[in-house]
Order: structure tokens, then C-alpha cells, then sequence
């Protein structure tokens, strides 16, 4: 499903990635560790399609709709309610049954009684929520995941954990941690940076 | 292309240049004949084919920016900037022969009635910000790309600014001055033709200089990359 | 195509529904204007014609409209907002002709507070202005979506932006004045129909690699 060969990102005059050759197939699980700067972001970002790369080759054989990428930022618009937010990716997405879908994973997250207030009202960790709501919100076929334990709490890991066990079976993923123990076991791949 | 073939071009352009140059100052002095506006007129054989290189290479650099965008060559972005600049360079010069001229004929640095001039301030401004917009991002596709746009911007902007000159002379300065139209003589039409011929190869010898300079800047860079 | 434009309206009904909560840009314009046109009434001596200060109106409105330009992009760039709608399978192109609607909208309302008070400050205003405006807003906020996106993506950003987009306003300016001052408005009114249609096309089909990274 994602096929890099010789695959090179610079920065300015910074090679972040250079000289890269991965392969992942569909329904595996890839989990990249590795300190910070070492290019774990950089590569999601890549496959994900928000970076063109500037040396070699990346296939990625999912569409655009059928990708599911949580970042560093929540990509949630603060001045917006968490409904009005996933209202507006539901539309961008064209997701069938909107209005169930975001009521189902409101509840999913524990974020359904929120669902009217102001993500700036949030705190950190309903907003890492609120983002993996957005992420899982159009069903997608390969997700890919920077980091999405950060900022959660024990019960939102929790959840995060029934949500990735539950999709296992079904997704492709490509997630970089800096916990592997906890989802070393849903690994299928791995890859070290820096 | 090898290098040794743009090596030759390099060369065979520079001479042309060499001689071209030269033969067309000797010809602007001493073979077109002497017009009514005297002297001064001698400054158009400069003027003009300055501004027409200028025009050249403004469009130079919005095809390489279109063929960066559409087939995504890696070198075209650097043609494109190196082309840019240089026209920047000749607009510069325009703009400077175009005063001296005014200065001259009729005792003014600046004349808004002076529709070419007029023209070539604004894209002096607009390919000025070319560069803060250049130095401002951190190069990579991101800048190539946004250049390229802001490149193809500018050479529309060419006959549309041309346009709103001629309607601004309309109502902010009924045209004062008469300028006498381009009514050559053989002979003048002919020094004009070696002087344009000249200043088009000047451009392109100095565009390929500038060009291999760069691209034996990037090389070195990336050496010195692979090296570390 | 339909899609399309479900895409496009979706995404300037969410600028409109920001702008209503934050307020921050349109009060600013409004504000921006009537005092740019106080400024222009001292700056303009004793005897200076109705023109004069029908051409400062024009000033005003390119300065206004940089104004909420240089805020376009702002929350895009600053918490990466500008990736969730990259990642959508919605085209880029949609994007800016989202922003555009927007900023024609927030435009139009500091014009509706600008025009009256020109016309209270200064002297009347006629028909063909009005028409001038209209489509002088258009290539404004075509042209200005795209600088302002490019200019946000760089170190300078507010500073930038005038700077990119001046030089492209002057056909604007020229246009505008035209229809203004202008016996024969009608030349100029074409002009502005001409650049705003030349510019539109080009900003539609170029926004996309503005945006790429």
C-alpha cells in the first residue's frame, strides 16, 4: 500500500529524510520511534500528502478521502464547537449519515456531552480527543497517527486503545510513538529513526 | 545537456556578444545619422533594446516558472530566478536610460507621460517583491512553487498594467509632451537591429553566467552534504 | 461540480461563522476606513477638487482591503488549520474561492460603512462608482487570497503582503479612478471587468501549488 524508493525530504539545506526505501502492505501496522527531529513527523506528513518529497519516490495507494492523519496539532478550529468542527470535515469528507456518525463518535471519546461547547474551552487532552474523532470520522483506510497518545489522560488512552484494537483487522496503519511498549503488540513493522 | 555543451553555448554567445556590443555603439555614433533631437536621440538604441531584453527575460523566467509548475523539471526554478533577476537588472538599466533621455530632451528626471517608463517602474516594483517574496521562505518546493505563480502573475500583469497606463494618461496627464514616432531611416533602422541583436546576446551570455555560477553553488552545497 | 461548490460554500459559511464569533477582522476594517478618510481630509490643502478626493477613496479602499487580506490566512498558517483542509479530498482551487467569497463579504461591509462616508466627508457618489467598487472588490479579493497565502507561508508575512500586492493593485487603482472621475465611465469598467476575469483564472488554477509543501 505505501512504497518508498530512495525517498529524500530537505528542509532548507537540512536533510531530514534522505536515502529511504520502505514497503507496506495493506493491514499492516508500522510503528516508527526515534527521538524528536530524527524525521518520524516528516515521513507521516509525506505519506499522508501534506509534503511532496524533494529526492525519490512515494506511493501511497490510498486516496485522499481514505486517509486518516493526526498530527501535532488537533486541526480543530477553536472558536468553533466540536459538533460545528466535525460537521465541517463530515461535509469536507462527504461522510454518509453525518449526523450519526459524529453523534457515535462523540460518545466513543467521551466527548458527547462537550458537543455544543467552544473547543478553545477544551483543555489539551479533550482536544487530542476531539482531533482523533476527526481523524476516525470518515472511515478511512489507512491512518496515520503522529504521536496520538500525547496529551491523553488514562481514561483517553484507554479509549484510544479500544479504538485501535478495534481497527486493527480492518486499516492500515503508519504510527510513530514515544511509548512503544504500549502498542508494540499491534505491530506488524518497524522502523527506527535517528 | 552536458556540461560541455553549455560550456559551448556560453562561449559562442559571449563572443557574438563581444562583437555585437561594440560594433553597435561604433555604429550608434558613427554611422546612424544625427536627428533633430541630436545627441540625446542616440540614447533610444540603447533604451529600447534594453527594455525589449528586459521584457525577454521576464518572460524567459514565467515559462521556466510554467514549466516548473507543469512538468516539474528540477533545474527550471533556478532558470526562472536567474532570469528574473537579470531582467530586474535590465529594468533597472531601462528605467535609468529612459531618465537620462528625459533629463535631456526635456529637462525632467521623471515623466509620468512616458507610457514605457511608467510601465517598467511598476514591474520594477512588482519583481522587486519577487525577491522579498524569495527571501522570505525557506527554499524547498514550497518556495519554487509560489515563485513560479508569482513569476506567471507578473508576465500578465505586463499587457494589463500597459493597458491601465494608457487609460491612466487619460485623466491624470493629458499626454504634454509629443514624442517623435519611430520612423526610421534605413540606416537607423539598421544600427537599431545590431544594437538589439547585441543586448539580447549580452542578456543571454550574462543569464548563462549567472546560471552556471548557481548551479556550481548548488552542486558545491551538495557535496559538501554528502561529505559531512 | 456540484460537490465543488458544496465544498466552496461550506467552507465560506465557516469563515463567516469565525469572523461572527471573533469579530475581529470586519471592526477593524470599518474602523481602518473612516479613519484613513479623516486622515485623507487634512492631508488634502484648501481648493483640492472633488476628484482629488475621489481618487483618496480609492486609496482607502486598497488599504482597507490589505487590512483584512493580512488576516486571511493568519489561523491557517499559525495552528496549521490550513492542513485539515489540505488533507480533504475537496480541490485546493475550492479553497481559495472559499476565502475569496469571504473576504468579498467582509469587504462589501466596511464599503457599506465607506461609501456614506465619503459621501458625508467629501462629495457624492454616483452610479459608476458604485459599479467600480463592485468590481474592483472582485480582483481585490481574488489576487489578494492568493498573495495572501503565499505571504503567510514565509518569515515576513504582514510585511509582505503589501508589498506583493501594490503593484498588482494599480491596474485596480486605475480602473477604479477611471469609472469614478472619468466623462466616459464605461472604458473603465471594462477595463476592471477585464482584469478581474484575466486574474480570477489565473488565481483559480495556480492556488493549488501556492499551498503545496
Amino acid at each position: 500500500m505505501i512504497a518508498a524508493r530512495k525517498l529524500g525530504r530537505t528542509f532548507g539545506a537540512k536533510h531530514v529524510i534522505r536515502d529511504l526505501d520502505l514497503d507496506v502492505g495493506r493491514g499492516s501496522f508500522l510503528l516508527l520511534t526515534g527521538p524528536n527531529g530524527s524525521g518520524k513527523t516528516t515521513l507521516l506528513r509525506l505519506i499522508a500528502g501534506l509534503l511532496v518529497p524533494t529526492a525519490g519516490e512515494l506511493d501511497v495507494d490510498a486516496p485522499r478521502e481514505r486517509i486518516g492523519f493526526l498530527g501535532h496539532e488537533p486541526l480543530v478550529y477553536r472558536e468553533l464547537t466540536a459538533l460545528e468542527n466535525l460537521d465541517l470535515y463530515g461535509r469536507l469528507y462527504r461522510v454518509p449519515q453525518r449526523r450519526e456518525r459524529i453523534g457515535m463518535l462523540l460518545e466513543r471519546f467521551g466527548l458527547w456531552d462537550a458537543r455544543n461547547e467552544r473547543a478553545d474551552s477544551f483543555s489539551r487532552g479533550m482536544l487530542q480527543r476531539l482531533a482523533l474523532c476527526r481523524t476516525l470520522l470518515h472511515d478511512p483506510e489507512l491512518l496515520v497517527l503522529d504521536e496520538p497518545f500525547s496529551a491523553l489522560d488514562e481514561e483517553g488512552a484507554g479509549l484510544l486503545d479500544r479504538e485501535l484494537a478495534e481497527l486493527r483487522p480492518t486499516a492500515t496503519f503508519v504510527v510513530s510513538t514515544h511509548d512503544p511498549a504500549r502498542i508494540d503488540a499491534l505491530a506488524s513493522q518497524r522502523l527506527a529513526f535517528g | 545537456m552536458s556540461t560541455s555543451l553549455r560550456n559551448n553555448q556560453l562561449a559562442l554567445s559571449a563572443t557574438l556578444a563581444a562583437v555585437l556590443v561594440p560594433t553597435a555603439i561604433a555604429l550608434v555614433f558613427f554611422y546612424a545619422p544625427v536627428d533633430e533631437d541630436g545627441l540625446n536621440q542616440k540614447i533610444f538604441y540603447f533604451h529600447v533594446p534594453i527594455a525589449l531584453a528586459a521584457y525577454a527575460c521576464f518572460g524567459w523566467g514565467a515559462w521556466k516558472g510554467l514549466v516548473h509548475l507543469w512538468k516539474g523539471k528540477p533545474g527550471a526554478d533556478l532558470e526562472s530566478y536567474v532570469a528574473i533577476h537579470l531582467g530586474v537588472i535590465f529594468g533597472a538599466m531601462t528605467l535609468l536610460t529612459g531618465s537620462l533621455w528625459a533629463k535631456f530632451r526635456w529637462g525632467h528626471w521623471w515623466l509620468w507621460s512616458e507610457r514605457q517608463l511608467v510601465l517598467f517602474l511598476v514591474l520594477f516594483l512588482f519583481y522587486s517583491a519577487y525577491f522579498m517574496l524569495r527571501y522570505s521562505v525557506e527554499p524547498g518546493p514550497a518556495r519554487a512553487n509560489m515563485c513560479a505563480v508569482y513569476a506567471l502573475f507578473g508576465v500578465v500583469l505586463i499587457p494589463v498594467s500597459w493597458l491601465s497606463i494608457r487609460l491612466a494618461n487619460d485623466f491624470i496627464h493629458p499626454t504634454v509632451f509629443t514624442r517623435h514616432g519611430p520612423q526610421m531611416s534605413g540606416s537607423m533602422f539598421f544600427t537599431f537591429c545590431v544594437s538589439w541583436a547585441g543586448l539580447l546576446l549580452l542578456a543571454a551570455t550574462m543569464y548563462r553566467v549567472e546560471l552556471a555560477g548557481k548551479r556550481l553553488d548548488a552542486r558545491l552545497r551538495e557535496l559538501r552534504e554528502l561529505l559531512a | 461540480m456540484s460537490t465543488y461548490l458544496a465544498d466552496v460554500a461550506t467552507l465560506a459559511r465557516k469563515d463567516l461563522r469565525l469572523e461572527l464569533r471573533v469579530r475581529s477582522v470586519v471592526p477593524s476594517m470599518l474602523l481602518f476606513v473612516v479613519s484613513a478618510l479623516v486622515v485623507f481630509h487634512f492631508a488634502l490643502p484648501s481648493g483640492s477638487s472633488d476628484l482629488a478626493a475621489k481618487g483618496l477613496l480609492w486609496v482607502a479602499i486598497i488599504f482597507t482591503a490589505l487590512l483584512g487580506l493580512t488576516r486571511a490566512f493568519v489561523a491557517e498558517r499559525e495552528q496549521r488549520l490550513l492542513d485539515g483542509l489540505l488533507l480533504a479530498p475537496c480541490d485546493r482551487s475550492a479553497i481559495w474561492l472559499a476565502k475569496t467569497v469571504s473576504m468579498l463579504g467582509f469587504l462589501v461591509v466596511a464599503e457599506l460603512v465607506a461609501l456614506p462616508a465619503f459621501a458625508l466627508f467629501f462629495s457624492g457618489i454616483d452610479g459608476a462608482t458604485v459599479a467600480g467598487v463592485a468590481l474592483a472588490n472582485l480582483g481585490i479579493c481574488a489576487v489578494g487570497t492568493v498573495l495572501a497565502a503565499m505571504a503567510v507561508a514565509g518569515r515576513a508575512r504582514e510585511l509582505l503582503l503589501p508589498l506583493l500586492f501594490l503593484p498588482l493593485a494599480i491596474p485596480i487603482v486605475v480602473g477604479g479612478v477611471g469609472a469614478s472621475v472619468a466623462d466616459e465611465p464605461a472604458r473603465y469598467l471594462g477595463f476592471l471587468a477585464l482584469y478581474d476575469a484575466v486574474f480570477a483564472i489565473i488565481s483559480w488554477a495556480s492556488f493549488e501549488y501556492v499551498v503545496t509543501e
